[in-house]
């Protein structure tokens, strides 16, 4: 296939615009709510719904374990997911950078696809615009999402209570490296792909093991300590969590030594942290532990009434020091 | 200040050397610690090793930690 | 052996914690010079585990902290030129100067670039041959070497878009202006550990001398930094002040020679502005005017507005180690992390970044 770049023209409404979709947006993506490409998708839906927006931006748009299609797809469908929602459908909208080449749209598409059919879900609508070269950074994804709640499922950051166990589905900061390290001004070769992926089948397991899953958060930017300060702030309760539970993978821990970086704050995407009733947490990461996407799930910390809106992460030497959320950037340090 | 961290030489070239740390990988100078082996562990700070570090004072200072009686003797 | 692990070990840590409190019988003060010993410190939260006759200070070792305002407008002033790129290292990005920061200046279009290496940066300027690039040299003695070097490469690989803005700082000077300051009774200093893998430990020779205060070169994991306090409480309760050792793994005497004699090639010691201290003679670094075609400072003609220094900041007692942040009005109100009046909340290893991250809880 001929590499072509993308116009301005293609973004116009204009044949080619049609082309594009037709030859390259639809295929991929088609089903029976797309292929009517109608202004609008239309469907029936009964029941309590979970409705959610994200914007997708990172740079570099490819990295190990992934790419900004394959993320788009599983960061929606998991913040459905963490309402407890079952995610159903998508829509799909881009901002193309002139110059971005057919191939990488291609690439990137075949990315949504395969997450689209992963995590069982549809994507109904989209919208393609093109903007000039300097006016987005080769692609920016939104999309939006719509889920269904099962029947006596209320999560929210806001439900954790005194004597609820805090667990965390698997190793923290794959993520955030795997990207960083394609950075320019900070190349490293690092074994570490991206934990991206869609975690919907997880939790629908979850709450068949127990309904006493109170809050449920994927911890993205800002990492694991800043989803830990939003439900202590959230829930008006306070947190402690035990440093030497937290899994991390050597490579990560290696990583983050040679920038300066701490895992706690660095970013995840295909992790969730789970507060649960503290009778049923067993029974719950016995059965994440049974899922590809929780095998080194771990309890690791607990909810309690002293320091609100705080968390106290107990070090390894026993002692214990205030987490607190992510200031600012994540920025590499000399010092 | 100056955060520096243990790395592992792999190979060597030049004035440059491809380091390791629990698997991650990086080309750094070796122009102030020329006499760096394959196989050393070097100080890292911002792209540059600093030194090569001595296993066996390493060992020592954790002998030291273990057991130290009596400390005037020691040092 | 990795080196790092090892010297975090529990066990070992309880051992050592025993030990000092079975020598310690009297109050001692000891300032932990370095801002990367304040974080470790911080982070495994070594001061609760000390016994209380023990009180650790932070001090002014954290050279984005005491860079000054002056010299923070002077590196926006830079990237604000055109056709010019300015790289950084991560932890000078959100320090604010007297009316912007250089994260606001990339905001407003100014082409700004975190690096993690001078070497980042040598690349940089190679593939921008039309741009100058300018690096922002911050740091001690640990970084004075790479950035000589970096200038080293640029002249032999025949890079002429390389410059310098070079803020590089010494300690032993500073240590001794803090100490001639008289602010504080010190009995024992945690010397900086990779500062000292370059200079060696002669060059505190001077403090137990001159002042009667221990000192010891220390490592900067837990155990490292437990083995120093416990060397140092020993030579205070024996009355034997003097110079020691700790890291004894990358630390020697007389430091690493080839480090010192490119740092001496490329520059020449001159006096340096430290906030919260003044202008201290002999105590920066300078390019040497073989090599002031990399001088930032030659190079460029730029003009900036008055300093201001903003109004109620305490910094500057702060990394004199004779405040706390929490003696500190703005700490945690006008002044916070994301909306950082001074540099001690910003930098990393600033003490009020660390107090506020880590946890008042953790202060004695």
């Amino acid at each position: 296939m001929k590499d072509e770049a993308i116009l301005l023209a293609h973004g116009s409404g204009s044949r080619l615009s049609h082309n594009l979709i037709e030859k390259y947006l639809l295929p991929p993506l088609t089903n029976p709510l797309l292929a009517r490409l109608d202004d609008s998708a239309v469907f029936d839906l009964a029941g309590r719904l979970a409705f959610t927006t994200d914007s997708y931006v990172v740079s570099p748009i490819f990295f190990p374990g992934g790419d900004i299609g394959k993320l788009a797809v599983c960061g929606t469908v998991n913040d459905l997911s963490m309402s407890g929602a079952k995610p159903l459908y998508l829509s799909l909208s881009f901002i193309i950078e002139e110059g971005l080449t057919l191939s990488e749209l291609k690439k990137v598409l075949e990315s949504v696809k395969a997450a689209a059919e992963e995590a069982e879900v549809k994507i109904v609508t989209g919208d393609t615009k093109v903007v000039n070269r300097g006016s987005a950074d080769k692609i920016f994804i939104n999309t939006s999402g719509i889920g269904l709640i099962p029947e006596g499922v209320d999560i929210s950051g806001a439900n954790a209570r005194v004597g609820d166990k805090i667990i965390l589905s698997g190793a923290v900061g794959d993520h955030g490296i795997a990207v960083m390290s394609q950075r320019e001004g900070i190349k490293f070769s690092v074994p570490v792909k991206s934990d991206c992926a869609p975690l919907n089948r997880l939790v629908a397991e979850m709450l068949e093991a127990s309904r006493q899953i109170h809050s449920l958060r994927d911890p993205t930017r800002g990492g694991l300590a800043t989803t830990l300060n939003e439900f202590a702030e959230q829930s008006g309760i306070g947190i402690t969590i035990e440093e030497n539970r937290i899994p991390i993978h050597e490579a990560v821990r290696g990583a983050c030594e040679l920038l300066g970086l701490d895992p706690l704050y660095v970013a995840n995407e295909g992790k969730l942290v789970a507060v649960v009733a503290s009778d049923d947490a067993a029974g719950i990461l016995a059965k994440m532990k049974r899922n590809k996407y929780g095998t080194k799930a771990a309890i690791i910390g607990e909810v309690t009434d002293q320091h609100k809106g705080k968390v106290i992460l107990k070090t390894r030497l026993g002692a214990s020091r205030i987490l607190d959320m992510l200031s600012g950037e994540l920025l590499p340090r000399i010092c | 200040m100056c955060l520096a961290v243990p790395v592992k030489v792999v190979s060597i070239e030049g004035n440059e050397a491809e380091v390791e740390i629990s698997g991650v990988k990086r080309r750094v100078s070796i122009v102030l610690t020329p006499e760096a082996r394959v196989g050393d562990y070097v100080l890292l700070h911002t792209g540059y090793a600093i030194n090569v570090i001595n296993e066996a004072e390493a060992q020592e200072t954790l002998n030291i930690l273990e057991q130290m009686a009596d400390l005037d003797e020691v040092h | 052996m990795k080196f790092i692990d090892e010297f975090r070990d529990v066990e070992l840590a309880k051992k050592v914690i025993d030990r000092i409190g079975k020598i310690s019988t009297r109050p001692v003060r000891l300032m932990e010079f370095c801002g990367g010993h304040t974080v470790s410190i911080m982070r495994s939260g070594l001061r609760q585990l000390l016994p209380p006759t023990v009180e650790m200070l932070s001090g002014p070792g954290c050279p984005v902290c005491v860079t000054a305002n002056a010299d923070i407008d002077r590196a926006i002033a830079l990237a604000n030129l055109p056709d010019t790129i300015v790289t950084s290292f991560g932890d000078m990005m959100r320090v604010p100067g007297s009316y912007s920061s250089l994260q606001h200046a990339r905001a407003a279009e100014a082409d700004i670039r975190v690096v993690y290496s001078t070497q980042d940066t040598l690349q940089i300027a190679k593939e921008n041959p039309a741009q100058s690039v300018i690096f922002i040299g911050i740091g001690f003695e640990t970084t004075a070497p790479t950035i000589a070097a970096s200038i080293l490469q640029a002249e032999a690989e025949g890079i002429k878009n390389y410059y310098v803005l070079c803020l590089s700082k010494l300690c032993p000077p500073i240590m001794k202006a803090l100490l001639d300051l008289g602010e504080l009774k010190l009995d024992g200093i945690v010397c900086p550990g990779h500062v000292s893998v370059i200079i060696g430990s002669r060059p505190y020779e001077f403090i137990p001398r001159e002042y009667g205060v221990a000192c010891v070169v220390s490592g900067f994991e837990p155990l490292d930094i437990l083995l120093s306090v416990e060397m140092l409480v020993s030579q205070i309760e024996t009355g034997k002040p003097r110079v020691e050792i700790a890291y004894l793994r990358s630390v020697s005497p007389s430091g690493n020679k080839i480090a010192l004699e490119l740092m001496d090639r490329v520059f020449e010691v001159g006096s340096a502005d430290w906030r919260g201290i003044g202008v201290v003679p002999a105590s920066g670094l300078k390019i040497r005017k073989k090599f002031a075609r990399f001088d930032a400072e030659q190079a460029f003609s730029i003009t900036t507005k008055p300093v201001v220094e903003p109004k109620g900041c305490i910094c500057g007692d702060i990394l004199r180690g004779v405040k706390t942040p929490l003696d500190c009005k703005l700490f945690n109100k006008a002044c916070t992390p994301e909306h950082p009046v001074g540099p001690c909340m910003v930098s990393s290893e600033g003490s009020c970044a660390a107090y506020h991250q880590y946890g008042a809880n953790d202060e004695r």
